[in-house]
């Protein structure tokens, strides 16, 4: 087969397109930017591509909430289009605002798997204000459940114990809808990524940088083919970009790279 | 229908922006303090909605069903245990939400819905009197130039009445001087007698009187802020007359050193430099001060936006990739009770300032990476705000041409009443009155819509779609159709102009400074396919007029004439000042101090002192990693690092080559002498290029003057010597001026005293590099290496920081050798290609012990510093420890070196003299010229120290 296909969605206030198609690239797929109106006005289909990239922004200044307006727009408007997407097996990865419209359309974790109910969000930093700064993160557990799977993101399989991404949000607190939720992403092992300090265990901020609950950094779906995370891995790609490079402790490959590399691995295997 | 809903946090969540809020109050220090502050979202909704329809849209939209609730009935909170401040947006300003919110709510297939206004509600708990509340709301909740307090919850904002359109004329010709003088300021016109006898004379020619908007037009084409009159003018100064200072200093420095990579000075709406094969650099600084000091928010955060956009109006438009911010505040601990009427508190002018940027910066999606936040009294009632862009573009798209015929079209957001008269306001001196009268000149920002503009004009650039772009910044339509039309002339339809509500006038139309706007001219052929670029992606592009050949501005309202005039009398026919200049060295007293045994307090007291202590706080709320291309970033080193001297950013993502940026101010050294000043921030921020690795021979700068009244001739006496200083100094260094802008009349006036900022000058100095890999930063990375210092230190305490904290200026301010300054950085380039540099930090702001202390702790290793080992010739003048540590003597860096023998064979000849080596612990040590021990400290303490002050803000 040709290359991987990856669709990057932008909007007004998407500000993260151009460097997440970099990353994809590098990875090496072709990465199309392409405007949210063209979708909805039905120039242009998403099931022409293999994956769906939403990126970090502010997409219509947040206005409302972070990635609310966004998510709407998928979770109504393009509701046929997505569905058949995902149930094709196809693959989609939200980064910071891009996860916050995941969560908010239903998309994520879509525990029920109606696509329709908001079974969790992220809110306000509990420092009230936008940081931007690096944290260390590290898988989270397998789960003990009935449905339990071992790296059941493809997105994150493989990758170090503890790898090292910036994250820039003023809105990335993750808060499950209730008890039941959280024990269930935990059981099934769909916490993708939680906040640690460098030696990988869990302690309060700035580790944790936004008062995330138990410190969940990202999850995904059961399939583990919808991903999200609140760090940008497509901020780390290269070792130039690690904040301490010049102390000659960064490899030369960022950690970041190893996320999109592993979705289009994925899809060049299955799809 | 109208609905009112309100949304609260669900019980048992937290309520960050409550907490925020009760932080801020309890700031204050009232009597007594608030226990607890909720927050309540409010939104009005009008148009045929009925209540099942209000239910989808609070449903899907408007909660988060995890974290909050609604009501449409009454209050969403029981409101009797609490004090309820509701603030709302005064009627007329844009509120910021009401286009996405409408938007979304046609998404969910509601098509009723005609209006959306929001407003936000404090539910405060604690012992806080009526009259506590009111202050707090007022200090802390709201700011009355954009906002109200809502007295009653049911009222509904009018409607903006419709306009009925009336020609203006004013009684000029046959005015006398008195009245002449009347008409500029009721006007607030801020034209001098000469202008307006002037433009008296102009109209008796052509026999009769000019309407309101011509009057208008020639104010803000002639306003100190757009015509840089006393730059350009005729200045007598010490027996002789120069004639346009600007020509006569910073751009002759330009013109002397003709270096090729200078690709467009001091013409365009930023100055442009070559970057590699394919692209140009643009970078441009602008002051938004005035704003800024009545509404910190909006006034920094359209500073930030509309120095975006000279990039992007340079050529045929650049992208906008790194922004800069400088900040000039008063004393944060300055007491409430002492600010003078009308001022905002220093701390809360600071919050709102950087809250400004942040939020236009970040939705943006530009990387906020270089900047500077300096502290003192005098900038109480007049804060100075800078706010800089550089942008990248292809090279062929680096020049600009309208013709005659071409289309004006106006692209982005609509025209409101937002900035009245910001040309002309910020050209006179802020007063107590200034937030009742002037409120207007204030604009909102939205930042999304300018996201909009750059990503569809760089694609309507890219398809050759107009053959000119300019930014519509100050003076607003008046400034861009003039500026672009002024070897052409220009014909506008002003009802064309889309606005955001009825019952504009013609007038404000055309001068509104409403943001997110730019004007193309469009060649009439490609008009069809330039609208289409917009179109899709939610942008208005709208015909105004087109561009003529007779040389004549001509306006018209719904087919009446209401402007005519001759573009050449517009922008030629200003009379040219004649302004009086002198200037006499003040004296300051000679500090005395009694020299102690034991300075380690001294220097913890300068690691806290504001102008020297972390400015985390400030950094990480500004994304300055976006776009991805962010190398060395502000903080280096490790734990939160120590400051560092200049930005290098990667602007092609598999390129190599980076730009580095770096910049110099100092207000204290302007209160003893504007020339060393000048000479002394232009050699900062070329250390602060060179520390990184940027070279000399690649390093383009611009100049901000911000100054005071310069009608008064010691304040222009001292704009005068800092233009000298800069013209003496770039030339020596064979660095050039790109760009410049000057904001003159940063006075404050009380009563019948008129305070002055410190004469200010910031220079921002950007070099291109050839290959990142190189960099270097300033944090202490091995035990065992040698420390360095390159420079010679002098008696040069006057306007340091060592002596600010003791409460005294000084006279010795620090001078500045170039030949040796320039060896100096040449050798050190050298050095650091060899790769013998291993961290590298310049010596400002607290002098060569400071530098020393904040390479330690950013690298989390301790030195020992030996002073007794520095030879005669490093320190000639200096007998005292205390004057040796703390002196800010230019041209000097403290390095580590690893390969001691191939670092001194490089720099032979050099002033270079070892100072030490890294420890191994933790201790910071240093050692006196007698041998003994002076300082001595766990790193971590040193630390700690510069950490606190604005670590809980």
């Amino acid at each position: 087969m040709g290359k991987i296909k990856v669709i990057i969605i932008r909007t007004a206030g998407t500000n993260c397109d151009e460097e997440t198609a970099y990353a994809f690239q590098l990875a090496g797929a072709d990465a199309a930017l392409v405007h949210i109106n063209e979708v909805t006005r039905g120039e242009r289909d998403l099931n022409g591509y293999h994956i769906m990239a939403i990126p970090g922004g502010f997409t219509y200044g947040d206005d409302i909430a972070s990635g609310k307006i966004l998510a709407n727009e998928f979770k109504f408007e393009l509701k046929h289009q997505m569905r058949k997407f995902v149930k094709d097996g196809r693959l989609i990865i939200g980064i910071c605002n891009g996860f916050q419209v995941l969560v908010k359309s239903g998309f994520l974790p879509n525990l029920n798997g109606s696509f329709e109910s908001i079974e969790a969000t992220l809110t306000i930093n509990d420092s009230a204000k936008f940081e931007d700064r690096w944290v260390y993160l590290k898988k989270g557990a397998r789960g003990k459940g009935q449905g339990a799977s071992k790296d059941r993101c493809v997105w994150t399989k493989g990758i170090g114990d503890i790898i090292y991404l910036p994250v820039a949000h003023g809105e990335g607190k993750f808060m499950p809808g209730n008890r039941d939720i959280m024990k269930r992403l935990k059981n099934e092992g769909m916490i993708a990524l939680e906040y640690v300090d460098e030696n990988g265990r869990k302690k309060g901020y700035p580790h944790n940088p936004n008062g995330s609950i138990d410190n969940i950094a990202g999850i995904c779906d059961n399939t583990g083919r919808i991903f999200g995370l609140m760090p940008h891995p497509e901020r780390h790609i290269t070792c130039f970009q690690h904040p301490r490079w010049t102390r000659k402790n960064a490899k030369k490959e960022g950690d970041g790279l190893a996320i999109f590399r592993n979705g289009v691995a994925f899809a060049k295997k299955n799809l | 229908m109208f609905w009112r809903i309100e949304i609260k946090e669900k019980e048992g969540h937290f309520d960050a922006l409550g907490e925020s809020a009760k932080r801020d109050i309890n700031d204050l220090d009232l009597r007594s303090r608030a226990r607890e502050v909720k927050t309540v979202q409010v939104y009005h909704l009008d148009g045929e909605l009925q209540e099942p329809d209000i239910k989808t849209i609070c449903e899907d939209l408007l909660i988060d069903p995890v974290t909050q609730e609604y009501d449409y009935s009454g209050s969403a909170e029981a409101e009797s245990r609490f004090k309820v401040v509701e603030v709302a947006y005064n009627p007329g300003v844009m509120d910021p939400v009401e286009e996405s919110t409408k938007k979304a709510i046609l998404d969910l297939g509601i098509a009723g819905i005609r209006s959306v206004r929001t407003a936000k509600k404090y539910l405060i708990k604690g012992d806080l009197s009526a009259d506590d509340i009111r202050l707090l709301a007022e200090k802390v909740l709201y700011n009355k130039l954009v906002q109200h307090v809502v007295k009653d919850p049911s009222e509904v904002s009018a409607e903006p009445p419709t306009y009925c359109f009336k020609l203006i004329s004013v009684d000029l010709i046959k005015a006398a001087d008195k009245r002449l003088k009347k008409i500029s300021r009721d006007g607030q016109l801020f034209l001098d007698l000469e202008e307006m006898r002037t433009i008296k004379k102009y109209f008796v020619k052509l026999g009769r009187n000019p309407t309101d908007c011509e009057l208008e037009t020639i104010a803000q084409t002639w306003s100190e802020h757009c015509y840089h009159k006393t730059f350009r003018g005729l200045v007598k100064y010490n027996g002789k007359t120069i004639d346009n200072l600007l020509k006569n200093t910073v751009m002759k420095v330009t013109k002397k050193l003709k270096k090729k990579w200078c690709v467009s000075v001091f013409e365009d709406n930023s100055g442009v430099i070559r970057f590699d094969e394919k692209f140009n650099i643009c970078f441009k600084v602008e002051t938004h001060n005035h704003p800024s000091a009545l509404e910190p928010y909006g006034g920094a955060g359209t500073g930030i936006g509309g120095v975006i956009r000279d990039p992007l109006g340079t050529g045929l438009g650049a992208k906008p990739i790194i922004n800069t911010d400088v900040f000039c505040f008063g004393p944060p601990d300055h007491s409430y009770k002492k600010l003078p009427k009308g001022v905002l508190h220093p701390k809360r002018i600071m919050k709102g300032v950087v809250a400004g940027v942040r939020d236009y910066g970040n939705r943006m999606g530009i990387p906020t990476s270089n900047g500077a936040v300096l502290f003192d009294e005098n900038f109480v009632g007049n804060p100075l705000v800078f706010c800089g862009n550089v942008g990248i573009m292809p090279r062929n798209k680096s020049f600009k041409e309208a013709h005659s015929g071409d289309l004006i079209v106006v692209v982005g957001g609509r025209t409101g009443r937002d900035g009245i008269h910001g040309a002309t306001f910020s050209s006179g001196e802020l007063t107590h009155e200034s937030h009742g009268v002037s409120g207007s000149a204030v604009q909102i920002g939205n930042p999304i819509q300018e996201k909009k503009l750059v990503d569809t004009i760089l694609q309507a650039r890219d398809l050759n779609l107009y053959s000119a772009i300019t930014d519509c910044g100050a003076g607003g339509l008046s400034s861009a159709v003039g500026e672009m039309g002024a070897e052409l002339g220009a014909e506008v339809e002003l009802e064309k102009v889309p606005l955001k509500y009825k019952g504009l006038r013609y007038d404000e139309i055309w001068i509104s400074e409403a943001q997110e706007r730019m004007v193309l001219a469009v060649p009439p052929e490609k008009i069809d396919a330039l609208q289409n670029v917009f179109k899709k992606e939610n942008v208005e592009a709208t015909v105004i007029g087109n561009f003529t050949k007779d040389r004549r501005l001509r306006l018209s309202y719904d087919g009446n004439r209401v402007c005519d005039i001759d573009m050449r009398f517009l922008h030629k026919g200003a009379p040219r000042t004649v302004r009086k200049a002198s200037w006499k060295r003040p004296r300051f007293s000679e500090p005395r101090i009694i020299p102690k045994k034991d300075l380690t307090g001294e220097l913890l007291g300068l690691l806290s002192n504001p102008n020297i202590a972390s400015k985390e706080w400030i950094i990480r709320q500004y994304d300055h990693e976006v776009q991805g291309g962010s190398v060395i970033k502000p903080l280096q080193g490790i734990n939160g690092g120590g400051p560092g001297d200049a930005c290098v950013t990667r602007p092609v993502l598999n390129s190599k080559k980076g730009i580095v940026l770096g910049c110099g101010i100092n207000p204290d050294y302007g209160k003893i002498d504007p020339y060393w000043m000048a000479a002394s921030v232009i050699d900062e921020a070329l250390r602060q290029i060179t520390s990184v690795g940027g070279k000399l021979d690649r390093c383009a700068i611009l100049d901000n003057f911000c100054w005071g009244n310069t009608n008064k001739p010691d304040r222009l006496g001292g704009l005068v010597r800092a233009a000298e200083g800069c013209h003496d100094i770039a030339l020596a260094y064979g660095v050039p001026f790109i760009s410049g802008k000057d904001s003159l009349n940063n006075e404050y006036s009380a009563g019948n005293k008129s305070i002055s900022i410190p004469p200010t000058l910031l220079i921002s100095a950007i070099a291109i590099m050839d290959d990142v890999a190189r960099a270097v930063t300033m944090d202490a990375k091995k035990s065992g290496n040698a420390i360095y210092i390159i420079g010679k230190t002098h008696d040069e305490l006057g306007g340091s920081q060592y002596y600010k904290m003791k409460g005294y200026v000084g006279n010795n301010v620090p001078k500045v050798d170039t030949p040796t300054g320039k060896s100096i950085m040449e050798s050190m380039n050298k050095a650091m290609d060899a790769g013998c540099v291993r961290s590298c930090h310049d010596c400002s702001e607290g002098g060569m012990a400071v530098a020393l202390a904040e390479m330690a702790f950013a690298g989390g290793l301790g030195m020992e510093i030996d002073l007794s080992i520095l030879p005669d010739s490093a320190h000639e003048d200096i007998k005292r420890d205390d004057t040796l540590l703390f002196s800010e003597s230019n041209s000097r860096f403290i390095v580590e070196v690893e390969n001691e023998a191939k670092f001194i064979k490089i720099m032979k000849g050099k002033p270079v003299f070892k100072l030490g080596r890294i420890n191994k612990g933790k201790i910071f040590k240093i050692y006196g010229m007698s041998g003994d021990i002076l300082i001595k400290s766990d790193v971590d303490r040193l630390k700690a120290a510069w950490q606190r002050p604005f670590k809980n803000m």
